[in-house]
């Protein structure tokens, strides 16, 4: 500054309001736009964090909101004694009778090869002529009669109807024909086929057709699963982190135990689905695919986080508390059980939800412990096999059938859900119990 | 049955608290509390009894197979001892009246099998009542010794404490063994594959191919398992990945530290954690039906301009490539470097700023010449905790990076990486003996030490940062 001052004659004329030269101005201007570039920076770098944010659930969002609706054919079928025997109900083809029921009903004839009859196969599911078959079984009497069957739509038909296939495509490259788009426009004007909530994503289990293919077992897996973890993780957790902050003598063997759980919350999640895999199911012969593996192996992964949280709830509550129990002549254990850890609850409880929600989305591991694997029904117990949510979207993202992929979107929309509810949660149990001091 | 057990043990702990307490009550004032007396019979009558069972439920399984497995016949010895395994396996499914595995066909050992069987039955009852036996043992032991301890002067409550105390530090000695657990198996079942496959060759081979070793003739062939493709593989996407998350996380850390308004801090924190919080599934999903499509047209774009051998190869890139896999993850980690990167400049202390302000710099000289130099080492830290994720990490790259085994730094290639080839070796059904299978743990070691050392000096040098300006 002074130096600038100094050669203010020679450097150029000097500034008649301040005596500052315009060189001195110059250097003022580039730092300052120095200073405007770097701040831009900054907000450029969270909008571009923000940005992918929107992208991501959006694009989650808009390929999946297909999923919740569902469009189910509503269709009277005339059981012919002819064709169905009352004996031996299992002989007859009943997609064929379907089939033909929904040809009469679009009013196209049935050609001699059959190729109008397996079209108009290919507009419903499979679900209409198993249900069909069970019904005839229970009740043998309904043949000759004529019953309205209920079931969904195929899902490629359903994928015209939510326009994800367009008639503008080529013929060849989509898998509904242009025939099979006029069947499907006529049966919508009659009233055969009916768009509505789908309820039969939230009431079924896995299926290998995308159409009758739900997340029920999922939830419940997931549910069993959680409970496993929260059921080991939690006492275990909180008494760790009680010994560590309260009783822990400062020497090497607590001191090893610290750096242990710090290193244990930064091991990747797939080395415990293998310890998972040689540990529990190779060696103890815990079954496969079981939630209770899976809760297992999330419990030895929650661990530290709820040894952590809870530590730091503990940490929060005053030593004022402590010393007033100790004064009037508690134990130590008495202190901690009776005023320190009720004290803390509302925090511990944060943090425990807070662990359990990540535990719910974890992937990896599960994949090691068997748990991709089809799953058609709902886990009874925690030792049938299960599949669990974010395995699930797993399986769906790599099935081949473009149907399945708004289901995965939809399935993910749903963990989301969950874990948002469970954050929610935590955020209530902090706001409404927490104490300051 | 396990119910069973658990319903009669705490029948039993509540009949020996009262039957305890009311002792000490009747015994009149003394040392401890009624309650403290109860509890202390309690625990005498159930902890033991408890532990064994426990011991019999997790380990019951291994004993008898080892007893059943004792005395082999002629016949079976022969057998290799996979099949060996697979056999006791299926006499026991046998005794306890479930379906065989299947696995193999016991044709000529049918007899062998069935008295197998018979004896597996035979055991198993006689290793039940065994156990419930000496449980009932030791409860009722328990029992009467504490019982008989009880006196007014007796200091139940020191011995109370004392199990609680005991209970603790077992339950922190959890994650010390979860530790040795983690070491332990991996270190077992990669020696295992060691045996077949040299280490050398393991670490510096440089192709890999697990499915070709799988035919019988060929079993682990050397060369069939150099990892190297999978660290080149997984080092190129943890690049990409970080050049994509270190500028972004540490800018927007530094904007959210020293430039935002409390109330936009109080908004975009919470935003950046729910990014955080999304499971990584979800981003695997994102990234292979909408980040990758999107590149994948615009190379093929591109190429399509450009024209040319570049043109041509552009026009043929794939969905699946370390670029979508990378970019990916990069935004995966954002949250996590500028959370981290958050606290160790706002741990920078306030007079540094105000000297250097003071001085005349402007806020970002301030902050690039006298705040970042300050944090660096703990900024060096957070980056290197980021590589340990990113290396670690599995489902972004299983559904977006591919599993061709390539030795390439070219982004637009399909790479694998370790924990891709981890998770496709152990899906699927295969017989757990291979040394496809074991590979995985031979993998798997690879990248817990490699994690651990980053994690370990990461957590040194923030350590170390932090004391010197506590």
């Amino acid at each position: 500054m002074t130096d600038a001052l100094l050669t203010a004659d020679a450097a150029g004329a000097p500034d008649p309001r301040r005596g500052r030269t315009a060189d001195f101005e110059a250097r003022v201007k580039k730092r300052n736009a120095a200073e405007k570039r770097f701040r831009f920076y900054g907000r450029l770098a969270i909008f571009v964090a923000l940005a992918f944010l929107v992208t991501l659930l959006g694009r989650i969002v808009s390929q999946g909101y297909h999923a919740f609706t569902a469009y189910e054919v509503s269709l009277p079928v005339y059981i012919d004694p002819l064709r169905v025997d009352r004996a031996n109900p299992m002989g007859a083809n009943y997609d064929a009778l379907i089939a033909e029921a929904l040809l009469a009903k679009i009013g196209a004839p049935n050609d001699e090869l059959g190729e109008n009859l397996l079209a108009a196969q290919e507009l419903v599911s499979t679900d209409l002529g198993f249900n069909l078959l069970d019904q005839i079984r229970k009740d043998p009497n309904l043949v000759g009669k004529t019953l309205t069957l209920k079931g969904p739509v195929k899902a490629d038909a359903q994928l015209y109807l939510k326009h994800e296939i367009k008639r503008e495509t080529a013929e060849g490259d989509r898998k509904i024909s242009d025939q099979q788009m006029d069947w499907i426009d006529k049966l919508e004007k009659a009233g055969v086929i009916t768009g509505g909530f789908n309820t039969r994503f939230f009431t079924a289990s896995d299926s290998t057709e995308p159409e009758q293919a739900g997340v029920l077992g999922a939830i419940v897996g997931s549910a069993l699963m959680l409970f496993v973890t929260a059921l080991l993780a939690v006492p275990t957790g909180v008494l760790a982190a009680v010994y560590l902050e309260e009783f822990a003598p400062k020497n090497r063997w607590t001191d090893l135990i610290e750096v242990n759980i710090n290193n244990l919350a930064a091991v990747p999640s797939i080395v415990y689905g293998l310890l998972g895999l040689a540990l529990f199911i190779n060696w103890m012969g815990v079954p496969r695919s079981s939630p209770l593996v899976g809760g297992l192996v999330l419990a030895l992964m929650a661990l530290p986080t709820v040894i952590i949280a809870t530590r730091s709830a503990l940490k929060a509550v005053p030593p004022s508390i402590r010393e007033a129990a100790l004064g009037v002549g508690a134990s130590r254990t008495q202190t901690v059980f009776h005023h320190v850890l009720p004290l803390a609850v509302p925090g511990v409880m944060t943090g425990v939800i807070l662990s359990l929600a990540h535990a719910l989305g974890e992937t990896a591991p599960l994949l090691m412990v068997g748990m991709v694997s089809f799953n058609p029904g709902i886990p009874e117990s925690v030792t049938s096999a299960a599949t669990v949510l974010p395995v699930q979207v797993f399986i769906w993202e790599t099935a081949s059938e473009r149907a399945f992929h708004e289901k995965t979107a939809a399935a993910i929309m749903v963990l989301i859900g969950f874990m948002i509810l469970m954050n929610l949660l935590a955020v209530i149990v902090r706001r409404k119990f927490e104490r300051r001091w | 049955m396990v119910w069973i057990v658990l319903v009669l043990l705490t029948a039993l702990s509540a009949l020996a608290y009262g039957l305890g307490r009311r002792k000490a009550k009747a015994a009149g004032k003394g040392h401890s509390r009624p309650n403290y007396q109860g509890a202390y019979v309690a625990l005498w009558a159930v902890v033991p009894a408890g532990l064994l069972l426990a011991v019999v439920l997790v380990f019951g399984g291994r004993i008898e197979h080892a007893m059943l497995s004792a005395d082999a016949p002629a016949a079976v010895a022969e057998l290799p001892s996979e099949q060996q395994e697979v056999f006791y396996g299926d006499a026991r499914a046998l005794a306890a009246g479930k379906a065989t595995s299947g696995t193999y066909d016991f044709g000529p050992l049918k007899a062998h099998l069935d008295a197998k069987a018979a004896q597996s039955a035979r055991q198993h009852q006689i290793f039940l009542t065994a156990a419930i036996g000496l449980a009932i043992a030791l409860a009722l032991g328990g029992f009467a010794l504490a019982f008989s301890r009880l006196k007014p002067d007796f200091r139940a409550r020191n011995r109370v404490e004392g199990w609680v105390s005991g209970l603790l530090i077992a339950c922190s000695t959890l994650a010390v063994l979860t530790t040795i657990g983690i070491v332990a198996s991996l270190a077992f079942e990669a020696f295992r594959f060691f045996q077949s496959v040299s280490p050398l060759a393991f670490l510096f081979g440089t192709e890999w191919s697990p499915q070709i070793a799988m035919r019988t003739d060929q079993v682990a062939a050397d060369g069939a398992f150099g990892a190297v493709p999978l660290f080149a593989g997984t080092f190129l996407v943890m690049l990409i990945a970080m050049i994509v998350a270190a500028p972004i996380g540490l800018y927007s850390a530094i904007y959210l530290s020293e430039y935002a308004h409390k109330t936009s801090r109080g908004v975009i924190k919470p935003l950046l954690e729910v990014l955080a919080g999304i499971p990584t599934v979800v981003y695997g999903f994102f990234a292979a039906l909408t980040v990758g499509p999107i590149f994948r047209a615009f190379f093929n774009w591109v190429g399509a301009q450009t024209g040319g051998p570049l043109g041509d190869y552009l026009m043929q890139v794939q969905n699946q490539m370390a670029l979508t896999a990378g970019v990916v993850m990069g935004i995966m980690l954002i949250p996590f470097v500028s959370s981290l990167s958050d606290d160790i400049i706002n741990a920078v202390p306030q007079s540094l700023r105000d000297g250097s302000l003071a001085m005349g710099a402007t806020k970002s000289e301030t902050i690039k010449n006298v705040v970042l130099p300050a944090a660096l080492p703990g900024v060096m830290a957070a980056m290197l905790l980021a590589v340990s994720r990113a290396i670690g990490e599995t489902m972004i790259v299983t559904m977006a990076a591919g599993l061709q085994a390539k030795l390439t730094l070219n982004p637009l290639e399909t790479v694998t990486t370790v924990t891709v080839q981890i998770v496709t070796l152990l899906t699927g059904d295969q017989e757990f003996d291979s040394p496809k299978t074991l590979a995985a743990f031979g993998l798997g070691l690879t990248l817990f030490l490699v994690t651990l050392t980053l994690n370990v000096i990461a957590m040194r040098v923030v350590q170390k940062y932090r004391e010197q300006y506590d």
